[in-house]
């Protein structure tokens, strides 16, 4: 599953056919490499073998004269050389029509009211076992269902007991809340009593799960089958790991998120804020036409000659949640001197020490294939489970390199997956996490380091002198436990692949720079320069963080923009979707737009920026437009449009009218920035498809096209063209069927399900055919050196630093309703002793002080954390948070503070609560 | 020549003796629309939606008849009532594109949809020929009479707890270790 080393191949017999398959796998996973139908149910591709269906039974022989042969389960049986097997086997053909017959004898006959008619592994595997009446006269077995929170619907009477859904929830994404109770024909999955999935990737239930126990509640609330979505390839904005995503549009709405496999990223998962978090496009309050500061409507004309006209005299600032096309159109109106950078003072220090070793020869940024791969990690400050989810979860699956390495002792398969857990137990390779509290990663780390910010930088690097003596040396090991860092200094070192991860979401530069002394530190100890480089993993914030930064002069930072503002140096202002609000302190940003003559702001919701411009123009979400993202590894990836905008609403770069189409905007981007400048890889070859290279949107059997508009008029309008890129707005073209040059949805023939996506790959987990992984952006230059430890701060008062959540810290996902039912309020999270000395209560209203601003929130209290640090949420208030400066006071709210705050706390999930909070 | 003629004329007379001897038979044509043709049950003509014998809406909004449809002509979209009950929050025919093919009937699981032998259909507006929900529902149950959906699927909807349908046992008490 993990292993990516060169396959040796054996030639094994398959219905008197000879196919040459990987040794070290099973049956039916060779078979469905191949492209052969044997239906299955509890295998899956991530998640490997445990034989609980029986659905794969195929008749072996010994040899060639043996005609009777047995029945063996695919799934189970180990590749070897000269099997000889059949799947065709009348005898097995029947095992298997009996097997999928008796699954069958409890199921509801609700398949016309099931969410996951017309995509159901089950209603394929049924129809493939030639399954059709129930002849069964008994009762059917009923449960009860639960609420299962704002994601998840239950309906447990179309449970086949496949045990996909506790494998995946339970051992791969490490959830405790789910799980299978009772007995024989008892049993049940679902939680010890109603309540929310706390897992962040709970939604995935909903594609693991082969039939309809667990759908999506908040697509089943504007249901489409999906042979009537209207999908093309996207891109998850939701971070800055930019996992693959395939969003369905119905009516002129964005219907649903599902994954869309990537080798090399995001797999066959992502994260709850991915799939629940784009109900923003549907918003009400969506910007539909371009206003002036009196909400006066104008034409598309006048708005974009009074853009072009103020951009003379104007400064803008970029947006890290928008395409590389919408900021290059900008920075090319402006002059590439005007365009500043949208981040925040502290995030933009941490983006260029993030680029900075980006561009150094002794690192690598992994993709998460090859965090999975890591067999001793060390999470540094960064709390990944809220900043960027999808890794979170490849760091869970890295800690089982040590059981792979135990089954390899064994001679047991990776892919014999329980017989891997069992002789693992709890033996987990080394996870290391530096944090200011408990976080979601506990159960699967060695050993977590608690200290306040500027204390986990200080330890730090003291580590990193302790991995290697050239690092400098931070006084008295930085004030932490000398023995704990020798013992991560040495499982570090002794690791085959250790990984190091950082990055932006807290905004402390240092922390880079230890990351990268422990990295640089490490690559020393292990001896040669020549050998591989160190896997340094750092995240950025947002979708498109690194390509902002990319596009972005060092000194134009967000604070510069401002100063020249306020001191008159520049005239206007144009913002790109950005709330300069949540970036920089309000009294600076109040003094800027105030001094600016004119701004214009670009954006698709209202937001406390736009209300303040004198121009505003609508710009479309992800889903209504073609863009370019940049991850955190440095990977371009092209989001397709997937339906469009019937507002005013265009995409940034066309409302600057530099450029007239799409192509334009990227090619322009790409030979005008250097770093930018294989951009142009992330479209796809589409010579080699037929007819002119178009492919649908909408698959061959989208319902409804001569009625869905008949009630505006009986004449149907003419199909909606796209000259910008190889995808029409209709079923016309040639669909992708082995070929995934442009593949959003997978079918086929059989098999309606998303387990479809075999048939697109040339081996199970291996890359798409004629696939596209995006454009590795980054070239690694001049290396660079030690970082000096920085000098002690001898500041008192509580240190601040931001708490994220998976749900809420995102800015656009914040505004989606489903999302919403998750978001508690805005919070400081404490220690008990803080809470003690300052008299608060876990849920009190506190009001946190700072050098320029005072907010008040809801205090959390926490077990783990340390005194002399408070971690701040905003979720969706309208929190100064730069204003408070570096370190904070807290005092008691006055009493009915807490009553505005009325979301509360209880959506958080925190294991460390305090005793009697 | 000659008898080239007279085969011609006697052709010619047996002819109009043919004809002339149906003026004294009695006309296959009726005089529409004052006297309507009887018209059989399963005839495929204007499509209508069902209830079920409880009263309520049998389409349950599968979309089943949509993607079956030849001609896409139908359109709705599914949504639910506060006790779990699918029904199509709207539910329109194009019947200018409709080929009164009946695929749409055979496809629906719930027997909601359902050709009628009414085949008066002409509008001088084609777009008067686009029927909406409220169009199509008609209060019986057609032509199948004793169907109920929810009483056979095991889904929970108002009226019918779990373990209610057709052929259930009671739900599973998960913490009773009897078997």
């Amino acid at each position: 599953m993990t292993t990516m080393t060169e396959k040796t191949k054996v030639e094994i017999i398959i219905d008197d056919v000879a196919y040459q398959v990987n040794a070290d796998s099973n049956l039916l996973q060779e078979c469905l490499s191949l492209g052969l139908d044997l239906p299955y149910f509890c295998w899956h591709p991530c998640m490997g073998s445990v034989g609980a269906c029986r659905q794969c039974a195929v008749k072996q022989y010994r040899n060639e004269e043996d005609r009777d042969g047995l029945l063996t389960m695919a799934c189970m049986t180990p590749v070897q050389a000269g099997a000889r097997i059949s799947i065709a086997d009348p005898r097995a053909v029947d095992f298997r029509a009996g097997v999928i017959e008796s699954l069958m004898i409890s199921h509801p006959h609700d398949c016309p009211v099931c969410e996951e008619g017309g995509e159901c592994h089950l209603q394929d595997m049924t129809l493939m076992s030639g399954h059709n009446y129930r002849r069964y006269d008994k009762k059917k077995v009923t449960h009860r269902n639960q609420y299962l929170g704002p994601f998840i619907n239950h309906e447990m009477n179309r449970c086949i007991t496949c045990y996909r859904c506790v494998r995946f929830y339970s051992e791969y994404a490490g959830g405790v809340d789910l799980a299978a109770q009772a007995a024989h024909h008892h049993t049940y999955f679902g939680r010890h009593e109603e309540g929310a999935l706390e897992s962040e990737f709970s939604g995935n239930l909903v594609e693991v799960c082969p039939t309809g126990v667990f759908t999506d509640k908040v697509f089943s609330e504007r249901y489409s089958r999906k042979w009537d979505l209207q999908t093309a390839p996207s891109i998850c904005t939701g971070c800055g790991v930019g996992c693959n995503t395939a969003p369905g549009e119905r009516y002129g709405e964005l219907r649903r998120i599902v994954n869309r496999y990537h080798s090399e990223l995001n797999g066959y998962f992502i994260c709850d804020r991915g799939r629940f978090g784009t109900g923003y496009v549907n918003h009400a309050e969506r910007l539909q036409q371009p206003q002036d500061a009196q909400g006066k409507t104008l034409d598309a004309e006048t708005a974009v000659s009074r853009l072009r006209e103020i951009a003379g005299k104007a400064i803008a600032i970029g947006s890290p949640r928008a395409g590389n096309e919408a900021n290059h159109a900008l920075r090319k109106l402006v002059g590439e001197a005007n365009f500043h950078g949208g981040f925040s003072a502290a995030e933009q220090a941490c983006m260029d020490e993030i680029a900075a070793f980006a561009g150094d020869p002794a690192f690598h940024n992994p993709s998460i294939r090859e965090i999975e791969q890591a067999d001793a990690v060390l999470v540094l400050g960064e709390d990944v489970t809220n900043t960027a989810p999808r890794i979170a979860l490849a760091l869970r699956q890295s800690v089982r390199n040590r059981a792979y390495e135990l089954a390899d002792s064994a001679r047991i398969p990776h892919w014999q997956d329980a017989a891997v857990r069992e002789i693992a137990q709890h033996e987990r390779s080394p996870l290391y996490l530096f944090a200011t509290g408990a976080t979601r990663l506990d159960d699967v780390a060695e050993a977590s380091v608690i200290d306040t910010p500027s204390g986990l930088a200080r330890q730090a690097f003291a580590l990193a002198h302790r991995i290697h003596a050239d690092a400098p040396a931070a006084s008295g090991d930085g004030g932490g436990n000398s023995a704990q860092l020798e013992q991560i200094a040495e499982r570090l070192a002794a690791a085959k692949r250790p990984l190091i991860v950082a990055g932006a979401g807290n905004g402390r530069v240092e922390l880079i720079r230890a990351a990268g002394n422990i990295a640089r530190a490490l690559r020393k100890r292990r001896g040669n320069d020549e050998q591989k480089p160190l896997d340094l993993c750092l995240l950025t914030g947002e979708v498109n963080s690194m390509g902002l930064h990319l596009l972005t002069r060092s000194e134009n930072s967000l604070e510069a923009a401002l100063d020249k503002l306020a001191s008159g140096e520049a005239e206007n202002l144009i913002v790109l979707e950005n709330d300069l609000y949540r970036r920089a302190p309000h009294a600076r940003v109040d003094a800027a737009l105030k001094a600016a003559r004119t701004t214009v702001a670009l954006d698709l919701l209202p937001n406390r920026t736009t209300a303040r411009a004198d121009l505003v123009l609508p710009v479309t979400a992800f889903s209504e437009q073609q863009a370019t993202y940049v991850n955190y590894e440095g990977r371009a990836q092209l989001a397709w449009q997937v339906h469009r905008n019937h507002s005013a609403a265009r995409p940034a770069w066309q409302w600057t009218g530099e450029f007239a189409h799409f192509r334009e905007a990227l090619h322009d981007c790409a030979a005008s920035a250097p770093a930018m400048k294989t951009l142009g890889k992330v479209l796809p070859d589409t010579s080699h498809l037929p007819g002119g290279g178009k492919l649908p949107r909408q698959p061959e059997r989208y319902s409804g096209r001569t009625a869905m508009k008949a009630n505006l008029n009986v004449h149907e309008p003419k199909q909606a063209q796209d000259p910008d890129s190889a995808l029409a707005f209709s079923m016309e073209g040639v669909p992708a069927r082995r070929d995934a040059t442009l593949l959003a949805s997978p079918w086929a023939p059989q098999w309606n399900s998303n387990q479809s996506i075999s048939k697109f790959q040339d081996e199970i987990n291996g890359p798409l055919r004629q696939g596209h992984v995006g454009a590795l952006l980054l070239e690694r230059g001049a290396g660079g050196g030690f970082h000096p430890v920085p000098e002690a701060d001898e500041a008192t008062g509580i240190e601040l630093t931001p708490a994220r959540q998976i749900f809420g810290s995102e800015e656009l996902s914040a505004r989606s309703e489903a999302i919403r039912k998750r978001m508690g309020d805005a919070y400081v999270a404490i220690s008990p002793g803080l809470a003690a000395g300052h008299g608060l209560t876990h849920g009190a209203a506190v009001s946190v002080r700072g050098e320029d601003a005072s907010v008040t929130v809801l205090a959390c209290v926490r077990g783990s954390m340390p005194p002399g640090v408070a971690a701040l949420h905003a979720s969706d208030r309208e929190i100064d948070f730069h204003g408070l400066g570096a370190r904070v006071s807290l005092a008691p709210a006055a009493g009915d503070a807490a009553v505005a705050l009325d979301r509360g706390l209880g959506e958080l999930i925190v294991s460390d609560l305090a005793q009697g909070s | 020549m000659f008898s080239l003629i007279r085969d011609t004329l006697l052709s010619q007379a047996v002819t109009l003796w043919r004809v002339f001897r149906k003026l004294f038979v009695k006309a296959d044509t009726v005089e529409y629309p004052d006297e309507q043709p009887y018209m059989f049950p399963r005839w495929r003509g204007r499509i209508i939606l069902s209830r079920d014998p409880d009263g309520e809406e049998r389409c349950v909004a599968c979309n089943l008849c949509a993607v079956a449809c030849p001609v896409d002509c139908i359109a709705l979209q599914k949504t639910e009532t506060e006790d779990g009950r699918w029904y199509p929050e709207f539910f329109r025919i194009n019947f200018s594109r409709c080929i009164m093919c009946g695929f749409c009937e055979e496809a629906c699981p719930t027997n909601a949809i359902q050709l009628t032998p009414d085949f008066e259909m002409a509008e001088y507006v084609r777009q008067d020929m686009v029927w909406e929900k409220e169009d199509l529902l008609i209060d019986g149950t057609g032509k199948y009479h004793d169907y109920n959906f929810y009483r056979v699927a095991g889904k929970q909807v108002a009226g019918k707890d779990k373990g209610e349908a057709l052929n259930e046992a009671e739900p599973v008490d998960v913490r009773s270790l009897l078997p």
